[in-house]
């Protein structure tokens, strides 16, 4: 229902080129757009009711971020909603902290926006491995570090920060996670920032011994790998579905270019070489759809077998990369010199696809972390 | 066929790079790997250079201003001219229309534009495609009508690369209507500042301005630039694209990458060990670094025996028929596979993109390792060469019928 809602919202309201002006520009999203996003409920459907939303569930991200892709929106639902929220949500400690219970329902109705600043360059993908450092000190932490190319940075009204309060890079145990306000400029928090190939804005951001308050820290000193590992598996879904609405649309539009296109006084998908093509496509894009329908029951069903559900997210991520590429360049090389042109909207849709790529874990990484955790069990 | 190279040969490749340690400009080989545009300027600059000394083309009969170098002085030529990221010369006056006029222009046409080809004076465009006409070539429409001395055209053509800084089109059109579509083309040289030429800007996926669509309302070419006979035209347009495609394998640039990527994949680092390290990894890489040996040496094997080849017609041997499709699909594949596993080899930091990094003189600060800036860029735009020159699923169209008479 809610992807209907959404479908129908983006083919009314957020033309192509709107999209595309929006994630060129700063903040890298349309502003009224995220604000139409929360309006039909968007956000909320990303949150459990217990935090205040009306969704939440494997399925539930699904459905939505299948959306996301087959509109090609570029609004930070994943950033926002979806890491920091989740972070927040899981992490905070409902008791003690009052105000990062307001923070958290600003993301839930879309009046904030914030991000999740984790990944650093060298980690490898590897989320354990955060060298970033938090400092306890008299009246609260100093942190120092680098995060790397976090989305909606510039715009974030506050960052959910990773960092390390004891132990080395790769351990489990030390990591802690901060709120950051970013209502104005911030002493030692520098950003570097940039448009994206696929469009929306991304930083690097430098902490050169920031100083936070007690209350900034997020639930328990160095017991924050739970719930971040936790989140960052919902990430992971949520890409592997976006991935999987952007190939829908991508196979819609290259079929329909092999029925109408004429080469040789005939259609050009009445060419056997192309036929088999698409066909493996259509068939490959269905393996993938299943890879992300058992890595969102793996979410929803009960988590007691954490390993069980970890796998299944990297093999939709492995998977939705493997097809994700196949079909990119192909529906590319299937258009001819057309997929080629910025005003044909296909290659705007292969970019995206492409770049899921490149957030949270290429394919290799999934795949060796597929095989990594089979081998503990 | 003797792989290793002769003594003369490897002087010959020390000469060639030490000619361009001195000649080639820092500034512009710099821009060239930083995959910043290159200006109209740079472009015709390095043609001058490479004039200047007699090198710019190679595969051109002696007489005319070739080298006569063998085809394995021509491959080392071009791999040193790669590995010293020397600009890419424009392909289309000097290596796809300057074959044709050899081998089918009349003299007067030769002793014009020959030489105006090697000096720079003519920057030369390529009109074959049209919107209806890509993979079906010889269904294009674009009329010439003969009217006393003149041709008058009217019609379009697409895709024309880097058409917006030519003053010449060589243009294939159709003159009849009779017979089979091939039998009415025609070939024609149209100086694009005759009135009725209009070129306007088609932008690639990544946002470049490369190509261009290219609009002829009565424009009038006088009849001297037909070239060979009338209605002939399409088996000069074949043996122009085995040349292009020959050129567009490009095995040299892939050899180029081969080597960014390695440094890409030992420089950054995957939670504690350098990328190369990773079985995955370095398996990918393994396997195109092996694709990319294979073929070079088949591509090497193909020219030393077209060279072989009794009455080569341009006296270099450098037209290779149908082996051409061979060498096209298979260094285009490689291309594409090394720009996939450089954008892959960057993470996240494939991801931003700043074009203003890419503008001539930009030397502010770019997100992530200064190499990683073209990168996804790069990887888009070669999407390219699959598809154009023949695609190569037409390419192995031609393999099927005319090696194998499938
Ligand atoms: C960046 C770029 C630069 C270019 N530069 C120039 C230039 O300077 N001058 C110029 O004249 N042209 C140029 N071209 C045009 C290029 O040559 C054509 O794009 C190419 O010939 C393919 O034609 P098309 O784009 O119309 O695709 P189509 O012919 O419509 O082909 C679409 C798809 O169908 C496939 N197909 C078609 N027929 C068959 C068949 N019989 N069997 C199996 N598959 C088939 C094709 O392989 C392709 O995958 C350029 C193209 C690009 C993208």
């Amino acid at each position: 229902m809610l992807a209907d809602t959404l479908t129908r919202f983006v083919a009314q309201d957020y033309p192509l080129d709107a999209r595309l002006a929006a994630g060129a520009g700063v903040p890298g999203y349309a502003p009224e757009k995220w604000r139409a996003l929360a309006d039909l409920g968007v956000h909320g459907a990303l949150f459990d009711p217990r935090d205040g939303g009306y969704g939440g569930a494997g399925f539930d991200l699904m459905v939505v971020f299948e959306a996301v892709g087959r509109g090609l929106i570029v609004e930070p639902l994943l950033a926002s909603a979806v890491l920091a929220g989740g972070a927040l949500a899981q992490a905070a400690d409902p008791k003690t902290k009052s105000g990062q219970k307001e923070h958290l329902a600003g993301l839930v109705s879309g009046e904030k926006q914030a991000t999740l600043a984790h990944f650093e360059a060298n980690d490898g993908w590897d989320p354990t491995h955060i060298e970033t450092t938090a400092r306890k000190t008299d009246g609260g932490w100093v942190l120092n570090g680098k995060k790397s190319v976090v989305r909606a940075a510039e715009s974030a009204d506050f960052l959910i920060c990773s960092a390390r309060s004891s132990g080395v890079p790769g351990d489990k145990d030390g990591l802690s996670l901060f709120l950051l306000e970013m209502d104005g400029p911030k002493d030692g928090v520098t950003l570097q920032s940039s448009q994206t190939i696929d469009g929306g804005r991304v930083s690097d951001i430098t902490l050169g011994d920031v100083t936070l308050p007690e209350t900034a820290l997020i639930g328990r000193a160095g017991q924050a790998w739970a719930p971040l590992q936790s989140v960052l598996g919902r990430g992971v879904m949520c890409l592997s579905a976006e991935a999987v609405g952007l190939m829908d649309v991508i196979r819609d539009m290259t079929l329909e270019y092999l029925r109408t296109r004429k080469q040789f006084g005939q259609p050009i998908g009445r060419f056997q070489a192309l036929q088999h093509r698409m066909a493996t496509l259509v068939l490959e894009i269905e393996q993938a759809r299943a890879a992300v329908i058992n890595a969102a029951a793996a979410l929803s069903g009960d988590t007691t077998d954490g390993i069980a559900t970890a796998r299944a997210l990297s093999a939709a991520k492995y998977t939705v990369a493997e097809v994700g590429t196949l079909v990119a360049e192909e529906a590319v090389q299937m258009h001819g010199g057309m997929g080629m042109t910025w005003e044909y909207p296909l290659g705007h849709y292969v970019k995206r696809l492409i770049m899921i790529g490149h957030e949270m874990g290429d394919g290799d990484y999934h795949l060796s972390r597929y095989i990594r955790l089979g081998e503990a069990t | 066929m003797d792989l290793s190279l002769s003594p003369d040969e490897r002087a010959f490749q020390t000469e060639v790079s030490d000619w361009l340690r001195h000649n080639l400009d820092p500034a512009l080989a710099d821009k060239v790997r930083r995959g910043q545009r290159l200006t109209k300027a740079d472009m015709e600059g390095w043609h001058r250079t490479l004039n200047g000394r007699g090198w710019l083309a190679p595969h051109w009969p002696k007489e005319y201003g070739g080298t006569g170098w063998s085809p394995i002085q021509r491959h080392i030529f071009e791999e040193e001219c790669c590995r010293a990221y020397a600009p890419r010369v424009v392909p289309f006056g000097l290596s796809m229309l300057a074959p044709v006029l050899i081998k089918y222009g009349s003299e007067a046409q030769k002793k014009t534009w020959l030489p105006r080809i090697l000096d720079g004076s003519d920057w030369w465009c390529q009109g074959y495609s049209e919107p209806g006409a890509g993979s079906d070539l010889a269904s294009l429409k674009m009329r010439a009508v003969r009217e006393g001395d003149h041709y008058i055209l009217n019609g379009q053509k697409t895709w024309t690369t880097l058409g917006q800084y030519a003053n010449m089109i060589f243009c294939l059109v159709r003159t009849s209507n009779e017979g089979k579509p091939q039998q009415g083309i025609s070939f024609l040289m149209v100086d694009m500042t005759t009135p009725g030429v209009e070129v306007r800007p088609i932008l690639l996926l990544e946002g470049t301005h490369e190509v261009n669509d290219v609009f002829f309302t009565d424009v009038r070419v006088p009849v001297e630039n037909l070239v060979g006979e009338e209605n002939k035209g399409w088996t000069y347009a074949k043996y122009l694209l085995t040349y292009e495609r020959t050129n567009i394998a490009g095995i040299g640039f892939s050899m180029v990458a081969l080597e960014e990527l390695k440094q890409i994949a030992a420089d950054q680092h995957r939670a504690g060990r350098p990328l190369a390290q990773d079985p995955l990894f370095a398996a990918r890489m393994a396997r195109a670094e092996i694709a990319l040996n294979n073929a070079r040496i088949a591509n090497l094997h193909i020219l030393w025996n077209a060279a072989q080849g009794a009455g080569n017609d341009s006296g270099n041997g450098a037209s290779v028929g149908v082996e051409s499709s061979m060498l096209k699909i298979k260094g285009t594949e490689i291309r594409q596979q090394i720009d996939a596993l450089k954008r892959q080899a960057l993470g996240a930091y494939a991801a931003p993109f700043q074009p203003e990094a890419f503008e001539p003189g930009y030397n502010g600060p770019t997100l992530g390792p200064d190499y990683a800036a073209p990168v996804a860029r790069q990887y888009f735009n070669n999407r390219k060469i699959s598809i154009f020159g023949g695609s190569n699923e037409i390419q192995k169209n031609i393999i099927s019928k005319m090696m194998l008479g499938l």
